[in-house]
């Protein structure tokens, strides 16, 4: 069964690549946007707002747009989530806004809203209009540590009340994973620069690039130097498969290959003929089908548990599918085949819940051949830059309601705190702590 | 930033967005949970002599159109309900809690002048800014000799408003009912009684569906039902025309726009038509009161993109092209454009020309494909086609180089009394 192992770049022509990773939702029309907007019931204390976990007025700001105000409807959005852009395209808005609204209830086809939300985000964006100004400089200083969306929402919000923020990033670039994460399709045409671009305009920030928390700084040198710290470091270490054996060609993390592609030319990146991905989330549907994407023939997502406990949305699930992805539950790796000091299968066992309710491994095997495994079952915090000096829970950062963690001047959120992981979570986080800090702060 | 801020009647408030007297203003709870969602002033739900009517059950009633709900809306409601101390307790603690926002009070007794001068003596003390005259309720208070009953004649409109001037230093806001043939009748009343504004439309005399299972009007009450006063958006071209009449016939006098009114576009039309400031009903009860906040930033977004730094600076800019019919150009001429890229093949432009007006779009089959052609010969620039297109822009109307000057109806040949040139 050892076929010759078959990994190349450049499966597909250019244009067929262009094609596969432009914007997988083309923006609404105005005139689509008008008849989706007058579509709304305007509801008072409208579910979707509660269920928009930065509580963005949904009802406000698609009313503005039936009435052609789009600045307004804009500035509604932004007004409770600086990220409302990319929130616009990457939120699973099937598991939050859009399942709330009443419209599911009444005929099973909710409001539009992300696709109204970018219809207006957009628009502003491209009349290069700044919604903020910043009050007076205060002179308080403020570091945040991380450009992602977490770190940025804070920055934001500081700097629209006045105080200096410098932003330690470990990473060349800003936006963390919204740059080197989030799908290629989701956040097409540069748009996660192009965001950061737009809320840096508000001035009053500064990003320090390539300076890591733990290495080039530390968490006591910038309490010293600062007013107020926020930590917003996302999860950078990935879990362990936990099969035996060491490090294989072929054989990597799922969020390295993202970030890879993120980052290439769609010709130079290197993806296998047949790939298998492990896990069950975001990660995992989103290497899968972009491995497909750049023509990869056979692509099989395993996951241990079934359908209904993937932290990956059922309309997430039904992507990959259309996308030629096969899921297939219920099975976990056992080992990884080599062959010529290369990855040539991946050899799983089928689970079954016990009578426990424990997930159990039975005596039915199978093989997958694969020239290529991706894993993707979770990602870690990286604790060493903490110097062990805050309370954590679950291996995250423990904080309280104002994103305050155990030191009084340390706030911390997105990723790396206890909460679902999503980018909208991750702006919430940002903004909750950023007027947390200026009340604490002053000025 | 263009500044709202506005002074009616001199009567300031923050803002052009004004609750008109019905149940949004019917006591302090509703007004100052308006107050808090920004909206600039008040009219207070009309004022009566005690002891207070009485309202019925089943009280409105309304039009959807197109699954759009409350297009129109009627109501059998009468003036407030609550003892008249309450009310002017209350509005005295609201005017001076929100100082900054107006707040007038709308009366309505009967027709003798003691009765006027002895409420208007009790409404000045709490503080209140202005009254309003309700002479235009439709319904009820009109049996009672009150309301529309004095609206409708013009000299009970004079009369009663040099009543009020002369017993209160308070301003003095005519409110006209648009149950009457010649509007300027009831404005002109107004101003020889001394009137520092007025302000319109109140209510349209109507019923607004048939129960054809109870065989009664609605709303029904216990199997009957009885007119009642009209508004929401349907009543809007209405109004649009009585304000720009009394703008343009009357001018000087200023207006309060009431009528359909429920977003910053539609307040912007009727100041465009001379109105000074704007009231709402209708749409704050369909909606509740937060519609004010589009309201205010969908002006200033316009005003800004328009370059327009106060409302002054457009109030009454549409009244010089409100013109009488035979100043229109007889020259002028348009026809109908369809830009094939934008059809979606409905229709819908055809089936109108054809069937009712003047058969210039043909219905054609190039090749299998449905195709809609305008005969310019033939069309005579009526608008119905591009009023019918579902697709915005498709149906463009295209101003027609004609070659000769602007010729109006007093002019023209065919004008039996017709003027001659001047030369
Ligand atoms: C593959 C993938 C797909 C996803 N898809 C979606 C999606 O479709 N929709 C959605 O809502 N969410 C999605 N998510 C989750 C979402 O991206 C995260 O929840 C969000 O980015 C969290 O923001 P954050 O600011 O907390 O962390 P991050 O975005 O991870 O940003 C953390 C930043 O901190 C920097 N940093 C880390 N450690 C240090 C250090 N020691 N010193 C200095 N800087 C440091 C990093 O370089 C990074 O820039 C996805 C996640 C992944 C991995
Ligand atoms: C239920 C109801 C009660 C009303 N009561 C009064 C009133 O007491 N006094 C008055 O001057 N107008 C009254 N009106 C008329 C409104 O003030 C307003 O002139 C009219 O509704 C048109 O405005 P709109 O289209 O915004 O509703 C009432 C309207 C409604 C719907
Ligand atoms: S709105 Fe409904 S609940 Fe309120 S008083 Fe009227 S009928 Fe009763």
């Amino acid at each position: 069964m050892n076929e010759v192992r078959d990994v190349a770049a450049g499966r597909l022509g250019a244009a067929e690549l262009a094609a596969n990773f432009a914007d997988m939702h083309p923006p609404l029309t105005p005139a689509q946007a008008v008849v989706e907007a007058n579509r709304c019931y305007f509801c008072h204390d409208a579910p979707c707002i509660e269920a928009c976990p930065t509580g963005i007025d949904v009802p406000g700001f698609i009313r503005r747009i039936a009435t052609g105000n789009l600045r307004g409807s804009a500035q509604t959005i932004l007004d409770a989530n600086i990220m409302g852009g990319s929130c616009a395209r990457v939120c699973p808005t099937e598991i939050l806004c859009e399942r709330a609204c009443v419209h599911t209830a009444q005929e099973g086809q909710p409001i539009r809203i992300g696709a109204l939300q970018r219809h207006a985000t957009d628009w502003l964006m491209e009349q290069e209009i700044a919604p903020f100004t910043r009050a007076t400089p205060t002179g308080r200083r403020v570091a945040v540590v991380g450009a992602g969306p977490a770190g940025l929402a804070c920055a934001h919000r500081l700097a629209r009340h006045g105080h200096d923020v410098t932003i330690y990033e470990a990473r060349p670039k800003p936006g963390g994973l919204n740059e080197y994460g989030i799908a290629a399709y989701k956040l097409a045409d540069e748009f996660a620069q192009r965001e950061v671009a737009f809320i840096l305009s508000v001035g009053g920030i500064i990003i320090e690039y390539d300076k890591v928390l733990g290495r080039d700084v530390t968490l006591q040198g910038l309490r010293r130097d600062f007013d107020a710290v926020f930590l917003g470091i996302g999860l950078a270490d990935t879990k362990p498969l936990g099969v035996p054996g060491g490090p294989l060609a072929g054989v990597r993390d799922a969020v390295d290959f993202i970030a890879e592609l993120r980052q290439a030319p769609k010709e130079r990146v290197e993806v296998g003929r047949r790939v298998v991905v492990i896990g069950g989330g975001n990660t995992a549907i989103d290497a899968a089908t972009q491995a497909r994407r750049l023509g990869a023939e056979d692509v099989t997502i395993v996951y241990r548990r079934g359908p209904g406990q993937m932290t990956a949305t059922h309309a997430e699930q039904e992507w990959a599918q259309i996308n030629g992805v096969r899921i297939r539950h219920w099975a976990a790796p056992l080992r990884v085949l080599e062959h010529d000091g290369a990855v040539s299968a991946v050899a799983f066992a089928r689970t079954y819940l016990g009578a426990d309710g424990r997930l159990a491994l039975s005596e039915d095997r199978f093989t997958l051949a694969a020239d290529m495994v991706l894993k993707a079952i979770g990602q870690a915090l990286i604790p060493g830059p903490l110097d062990g000096a805050m309370a954590m829970f679950d291996g995250r950062i423990a904080v309280d309601a104002d994103r305050r963690t155990s030191l009084a001047d340390v706030f911390a959120g997105g990723d790396c705190v206890p909460g679902p992981d999503l980018t909208v979570n991750a702006v919430q986080d940002g903004k909750l702590a950023a007027e947390a800090i200026h009340r604490q702060i002053g000025g | 930033m263009a500044d709202l801020r506005s002074s009616f009647a001199g009567i300031a408030s923050p803002n052009p967005f004004w609750l008109a007297s019905a149940p949004p203003t019917d006591k302090a709870y509703n007004v100052v949970r308006a107050f808090r969602a920004g909206w600039g002033g008040v009219v207070w739900k009309t004022l009566g002599e005690d002891p207070p009517i009485v309202n019925v059950s089943s009280r409105y009633g309304g039009v959807s159109y197109n699954g759009v709900r409350m297009a129109g809306f009627n109501n059998i409601e009468l003036i407030t309900d609550r003892p008249l101390q309450v009310n002017l307790d209350e509005i005295r603690q609201v005017k001076r809690d929100w100082p900054d926002r107006a707040v007038v009070v709308s009366l309505m007794v009967p027709c003798t002048e003691e009765s006027w001068q002895r409420i208007l003596a009790r409404v000045e003390e709490t503080g209140c800014d202005g009254v309003e005259l309700n002479f235009g309720c439709p319904h009820g208070m009109s049996e009672r000799n009150m309301g529309a009953a004095v609206g409708q004649v013009p000299d009970y409109v004079e009369m009663v408003t040099r009543w009020c001037k002369q017993h209160t230093r308070m301003p003095v806001i005519v409110k006209l009912t648009p149950n009457v043939t010649n509007i300027l009748a009831s404005a002109e009343a107004a101003r020889r009684g001394g009137a520092d504004a007025v302000s319109l439309i109140n209510t349209v005399q109507s019923i607004v569906s048939v129960d054809l299972d109870l065989m009664a009007p609605n709303p029904v009450v216990d199997g009957q039902g009885t007119h009642g006063g009209y508004c929401g958006p349907a009543v809007k071209p209405i109004a649009l025309r009585m304000v720009a009449d009394i703008a343009r016939d009357s001018p000087g006098l200023p207006i309060s726009g009431i009528g359909g009114i429920s977003t910053w576009r539609d307040a912007a039309e009727f100041i465009a038509l001379g109105a000074g400031n704007v009231q709402v009903c209708t749409a704050a009860m369909h909606h509740g009161f937060r519609i004010v906040d589009d309201m205010i930033d969908g002006l200033v977004n316009w005003m800004d993109a328009k370059g327009y730094a106060a409302t002054t600076q457009f109030q009454g800019r549409a009244v010089r092209n409100y013109v009488h019919w035979s100043d229109l150009n007889l020259n002028y001429r348009t026809v109908a454009r369809i830009d094939q890229d934008l059809c979606i093949r409905c229709g819908l432009c055809h089936v109108g020309c054809e069937d009712t007006s003047h058969q210039a779009i043909a219905a054609l089959r190039i090749d299998g494909q449905r195709r809609y052609e305008v005969i310019d010969a033939d069309c005579v620039g009526c608008n119905l086609c591009a009023l019918a297109c579902p697709v915005d822009g498709c149906i463009t109307m295209v101003r027609q180089d004609v070659g000769v000057p602007a010729l109006t109806w007093d002019r023209h040949p065919n004008n039996p009394m017709r003027k001659e040139a001047a030369e």
